[in-house]
Parts: C-alpha cells; structure tokens; sequence
C-alpha cells in the first residue's frame, strides 16, 4: 500500500476539481455592468420574470420600443401563477441574480417576500422622481406593496369584484340586476328553473382559489378573516352564515356535478360556454368574458357592482399583481428604469385602453382611456372602487396554509356537509395557524 | 549488469504514468464518483441537515436547531402525514398488481410470433413514450365530469355522469387505472425480454409429461422467470412510490381540495413549495427515503431468502 495515502490524494484532489469544474459550470457570468446611467443601458440584458395575463401579453408587445429607446435587451420569462411561485421559491431562496425584474402577487406574496429580503428597498427611486408620480398611485394598492415603511413593489394590475351576468337569461325571466344577495339567490334559482342545463350561479370550487371570490361575500356579511386582536374570526355568526350562503348559491341552482376543484379558469369556461347565468370573480378579467374567440356569449355579458349584504355591499380592491426588483440583482438600476417605464402615465393609459385594470388615479380619470370599457363595467369598478375592502385574503406570511385553512369551509359548503361543524375546526386551526405566524 | 535506478532517478511524468496504470480503475472512476457525490451526498446531507432545524419562509433567514421536534411532529400527524403513507402504498400496490398481472398477458401475448407483430407491439408501448404530465392533462380532460369523453361515452350505455377524478373517494383509483394505463408497457416489455431469452427445452419436456397450458405457465414459465419478475417488481414499485407527475398534472397542490390524492411525495412538495416549512419537509423526505430503503431492503431480503 505504498501509494495508498497517495491514491487517497489523488481522488481527493480530482474530487475537488470535478467539484470545483461543476461550480464554475453553474455559476452565471455576470455581465457586471454595475451603475447604470439614467436613459443609457446599452447592452445591458434586463431579465424580467413575468406572469401570463392579458398585461404580460401587451407589454411584450411594447417592448421593443423600451430596447430601441435605451438600448437594453429585455429577457422574458413567462410562467402560470403556480410555476411563477415555484421558480421565485427556488431561485429567489438560493440568492440568484439571474432576475431582476419579477411580477408577483402582493397579496399573497408581499410579506413574505419582503421580510425574506427578495425585495430591493425602491423607496428613494419611487419618490425620487416627481414626474413619473408615485402619487398617482392609488393608496390601496400601494399600501399592499409597501413592507414597514419600505417601498417594495410598484402596482401594476387591480382589481375588485365585480358580477358578471347574463343580460337575456335575466331579461328572459324577466328580473332585474340583483343589487342584494337575497335577489342574486332569487334571481339564479330563477334562471335555472327555467333554464335546467343553466346552473344559476357558478363560482371558484377550489379549497384555496375560492377564498379570494368568497371574500366578497364574507365582507359584505358583515365578518372578516382576522380580528384587530390577531385572532381569527371566521367562527363569528356572520362568518358562518356568508360560507353557507356561498355553497347554497352555487350547490343548490344547477343540474351539473360540481367539480370541487375550480380556479377562475375553470369556473370563467363554464360562463363562457353559455352554462351559467352568474358569477362574482376580479373585473380585471372581463376580457376573458367579452372576447368572442373565448367566450360564445361575449355580447351577452352584463357587469354589476356586488350586491350588498347585511352589511352592505364589500366586495375587495386590491393590486393584484406588482413589478418588484430582486435585491441580489446586480443590475438594480436598469431594472428600475424597466420598471419606470413599464408603469408610467403613458403607458398606463396605453394598457387601461388595451382592458388592462391599472392602478393609477390618472388613468381612470382620462375618458379617452377608458372609452373601449364596457360602460356597465366603468360604472360597476366606480361603486366597487369605494366600497372596496384592501385585502382579499389574510394578510399574514404563511398565506398559501391559511387559504387552505379558511377555505376549508367553502368546500365543505359546496358540497353540502355540515357547515358549523367545518368552522369550528377551521377556526381552531387558523387560530394556531396565526398564533405561530406572527411569531 | 545495468543497475536498478532507483525510484528518485525515475522522471516526474514516468512516475505518474506508472501509478496511473496501477490505478487505472480509480483513475477512470474518479470523475463519476465524484459527481455522483456532488449530486446525491449533498442534497441528501443538505436535507438531513434541514430536518433537524426550524428553516421555513426562506433558508436565507436564520434558523435554529430543534431536534427531532419535526419528525415527532410528523409521526404523529394523521392528518395529512398517515393518510398520504397509505395512499402512496394503496396506490403502489394498486397499480404494481394490476401492472404485473397485465403486462404478463401482454408478453405472454406477444411472445410467439405473429403476422403484424411490430405494429401491435409499437401500439402497446405508445403509452410509455407520452410525457407524464400530458398524459396526465389528457387523462384530466377525458374525466371532466361534464364535458369529459368518458362520460360522454358511459351515457351511450346509460350509465349516469361518474365524478371520477372530481370525487375523493374515487380520484384515487382513477389515478391508479391511469399509471396502469402508461405504465403496464414497461412492465410487459421487462417480462417479454424475460420470456425470449428462456430456453424451450424445459417447455418441451413439460409438454412431453402432459402438462397443460396453464401447469406450463404456472410451474415452469413462472419459476424460470422469478428473477425477472423481481426486477420488474423492483424498477417499477419504486417509481410507482415516487410518482409525482400524473399526481400535480391532474389534481394539482395537496393532492385535490380533500388531500384525496396526496402521497408522500406531492405532500413534501405542498409544503416545500406553498407552505415554504422547509425543516418539516425534509423531515418529511428524510422518512419517505428511509421508507423506499426499507421497501427495497425486505424485497432484497426476500430474493435472498429465495435464493439460498
């Protein structure tokens, strides 16, 4: 065993260089173009991870125009919302730099996000410059981009609920737009009665994807999600009677079998195919209802503010997505000057025209912007807009696990089981839930 | 008489391409046991590491040692931990059965030559080639419970609309009938290659004692085909363990509304990718291996035992 240690040596030492090949294999070269002027981003390569929304689909076609102006090359990525999660858990967990610009969920990724440090701090890049105007951003949504104190995020779509319906089912049964949540029961048990393979109201099913739709209804009942002492209150008697209101709506006005499992896409088919004559989901999808390669009732679709409740009429209005700038980036300064020009004035008009829901005051106030909305759906994000509550979901940090905890009773609503006892151990699981939340 | 020289007076690169001979096996081997460590011992280590702390939100925030704090927790979930151990069994047995019991009538079937055979046997491998989470896409659309084309088809019967993968109590099996449905090829292909390299002599003489059809399969075929059988129990029970694709194509995070199709594996996954509790899932994970270990450790044992 003469050469034994040496053996032992050898394969260490090779082990280490294999190791120290792959490394450098995985690691990206960086472009190291540090401080970026402000208009001059020459060669730089700008890599912004997007979502697919109607948004997305207009600015790719912009941007063009950005490279030409500044002379920088825009990487997209484009992910569903899910995949779009998992990529920023994986790369954003491991400090990539290999993203600089991301569109993310405020709601349910903000806090998150922001107290992990993915979220460069933008507050003196936003209120550096008066004439692109963070002012002009609606409080709302930008109070859902901000993490104590910090300006994290740029609001770029909003949205509130609004009630789609279907203009002749209603004008055949001879009613009128429900403005109460009793009408909007009456009004689908009409429908369906009349019209048997037509459910009467049709909604997200699904445990976590419903709890942003429902909390409409929840509001408007007069309960929330959590109490000014942090402790849940979807055990209260409003709480309980908005969950089964929700799954009588939507279990008791049709034929079909309910698939438990809808997201927006699912239940929007369902409209769009002539089989249901309501829906309450986010206005900032309208052009999925009224465009006529996607949906055979497009020039049937009414929208309404959302019926009121005991309590009124509380539908949510939220920034639904926001551009970020990742804090490993290396390139801070070129993605804010994407960003700046993604969310100006201009081209907020320019999206608002295209149907996109913005979240700057001056756009809604521009009539020449606005003229392509449906006037029903102007007027519905007007009164939706001033009743609107800020959140759609529990503001907490965890928030995927405590959708899936409030939601639980949806479900269990839906498919008729026993509402109290589901809210009885759904609030004895939130309450643990923010108990070690907030920790 | 030339003299020894002696090892100091051997040059540099002489020296090394001796011990390089000598080494050879080492030499060659090096590079992949080294990058098989890179990609196995770490993230393994990595995860074990994790396990045993409180990481969750972000592993970029700091995180404390807590034990076996999340393994207790776990074992004593019956929740979601219990129920997706036996989901992950029911469907491994489920579909391993059915595979094994199928994809022996289909080598059986295809084992003697016909007119046509390579069609046929290019047809009965198409559903191994798909993309798993396409098949899972199709397979989802199919079982639509209303606009889907199996009930579609069920109602030229009259048989009312069925939820399949909608219902919790049937989303399971329809699942299992689905890795059934791409994977019994595999199987068959296995045991085919088994039964072509088998020698007639031990049929013939079967044969010659009056054997029947069935006695030949059951006494001779089978007992001849252990090894090959075992190994198809072997590559095709531990996939079926580890199935993930079919499960999050067709019924998405947490297994469906109910957890109904959640296993072991697309539990880690909800709450590594939407809980972000990272120390619980590798606590998790860590179990799922020791499990897969035990697995194929009593089905080695098992061969053993046969063997000796």
């Amino acid at each position: 065993m003469k050469y034994g240690s040496k053996t032992v040596r050898v394969i260490a030492t090779a082990s280490i260089a294999a190791v120290a090949v792959g490394l450098a294999g995985c690691s990206s070269s960086s472009e190291g173009d540090g401080d970026v002027a402000d208009g001059d981003l020459d060669g730089t390569t700008i890599r912004v991870t997007l979502a697919n929304h109607v948004w997305t689909e207009t600015i790719k076609e912009l941007i063009p125009e950005f490279e030409k102006e500044t002379g920088a090359k825009v990487e997209i990525s484009q992910l569903a919302e899910d995949q779009l999660s998992d990529q920023y858990n994986v790369k954003l967990n491991a400090g990539t730099d290999e993203i600089d610009v991301l569109m993310y969920r405020p709601l349910q990724e903000n806090k998150l996000f922001a107290s992990n440090g993915y979220l460069a701090d933008m507050t003196d890049m936003v209120k550096g410059d008066e004439k692109w105007d963070w002012s002009d951003f609606q409080a709302g949504p930008a109070s859902l981009t901000t993490y104590e104190d910090e300006v994290v995020g740029v609001p770029i779509i909003t949205e509130r609920t609004v009630l789609y319906y279907r203009k002749d089912l209603l004008e055949a049964a001879g009613l009128e737009v429900p403005t109460t949540l009793e009408e909007l029961d009456a009004a689908a048990a009409a429908i369906h009665a009349q019209n048997p393979d037509v459910a009467g109201y049709i909604g997200r099913t699904g445990k976590s994807a419903a709890v942003t739709q429902f909390s409409a209804f929840l509001y408007s009942f007069g309960g929330d999600w959590i109490g000014d002492d942090g402790k849940s209150t979807i055990g209260s008697d409003e709480a309980r009677s908005a969950y089964q209101y929700y799954g009588d709506l939507i279990r008791n006005h049709t034929s079909a079998t309910i698939n438990p499992e809808m997201s927006w896409p699912e239940a929007f088919a369902v409209f769009q195919q002539g089989k249901a004559a309501f829906i309450a989901d986010a206005d900032s999808l309208y052009k999925n209802m009224t465009d006529p390669t996607q949906s055979t009732v497009s020039d049937k679709v009414g929208f309404a503010p959302f019926p009121e409740g005991a309590e009124g009429s509380k539908p949510y209005n939220v920034a639904a997505w926001a551009l970020a700038i990742n804090e490993t980036s290396e390139k801070k300064d070129a993605a804010w000057q994407f960003i700046k020009w993604a969310t100006s004035a201009e081209q907020t008009i320019a999206m608002t025209k295209l149907g996109v829901t913005g979240a700057r005051t001056s756009a809604w106030e521009d009539a020449d912007a606005i003229a392509d909305f449906p006037a029903e759906l102007v007027e519905a994000i007007k009164v939706n807009g001033e009743n609107g509550v800020g959140h759609d979901r529990p503001l907490v940090f965890q928030v995927s696990q405590a959708r899936e905890i409030v939601g639980d009773p949806i479900v269990v609503a839906i498919a008729g089981g026993d509402v109290d006892a589901a809210v009885d151990s759904a609030e004895k699981a939130f309450d643990e839930f923010l108990a070690e939340d907030s920790e | 008489m030339t003299s020894l020289q002696t090892p100091d007076d051997v040059g540099t690169a002489e020296r090394f391409s001796r011990w390089a001979d000598r080494h050879r096996k080492w030499l060659f081997a090096g590079p992949s046991i080294a990058f098989t460590a890179l990609l196995l011992v770490i993230p393994l280590g990595w995860t074990l590491y994790l396990s045993f702390t409180d990481a969750k939100r972000s592993v970029r925030r700091d995180f404390d040692f807590n034990g076996l704090e999340n393994y207790l927790g776990v074992l004593t979930d019956t929740e979601r931990f219990w129920p997706s151990v036996w989901r992950t069994f029911a469907f491994t047995a489920g579909a391993l059965t059915f595979e094994l019991i199928l994809g022996m009538v289909i080598a059986l079937l295809l084992w003697k030559p016909f007119r046509g055979q390579g069609i046929v046997r290019t047809i009965v491998l198409l559903p191994l080639v798909a993309t798993p989470v396409a098949v899972g896409m199709m397979w989802r659309l199919l079982f639509e419970p209303n606009i889907g084309f199996i009930n579609e088809m069920l109602s030229w019967v009259g048989i009312p609309p069925q939820p399949w993968l909608a219902d919790p109590s049937t989303s399971l099996a329809t699942l299992t009938f689905v890795d059934i449905w791409q994977w019994t090829p595999m199987v068959a292909l296995i045991l085919l290659a088994g039964l072509t390299s088998l020698s007639d002599e031990p049929q013939e003489a079967a044969r010659v004692d009056g054997a029947n059809g069935w006695q030949r399969f059951w006494y001779v075929t089978v007992p001849l085909m252990r090894p090959v059988i075992v190994a198809a129990v072997l590559l095709r029970g531990i996939d079926a363990l580890k199935t993930f694709d079919i499960l999050y194509a067709t019924k998405g995070k947490g297994g469906g509304a109910f957890h109904d199709a959640e296993t072991l594996n697309v539990y880690a996954y909800g709450l590594s990718f939407d809980y972000n509790e990272y120390g619980i899932a590798s606590a998790v994970l860590i179990l799922f291996f020791l499990i897969i270990l035990a697995v194929i450790w009593v089905l080695q044992m098992q061969r053993k035992g046969r063997e000796s």
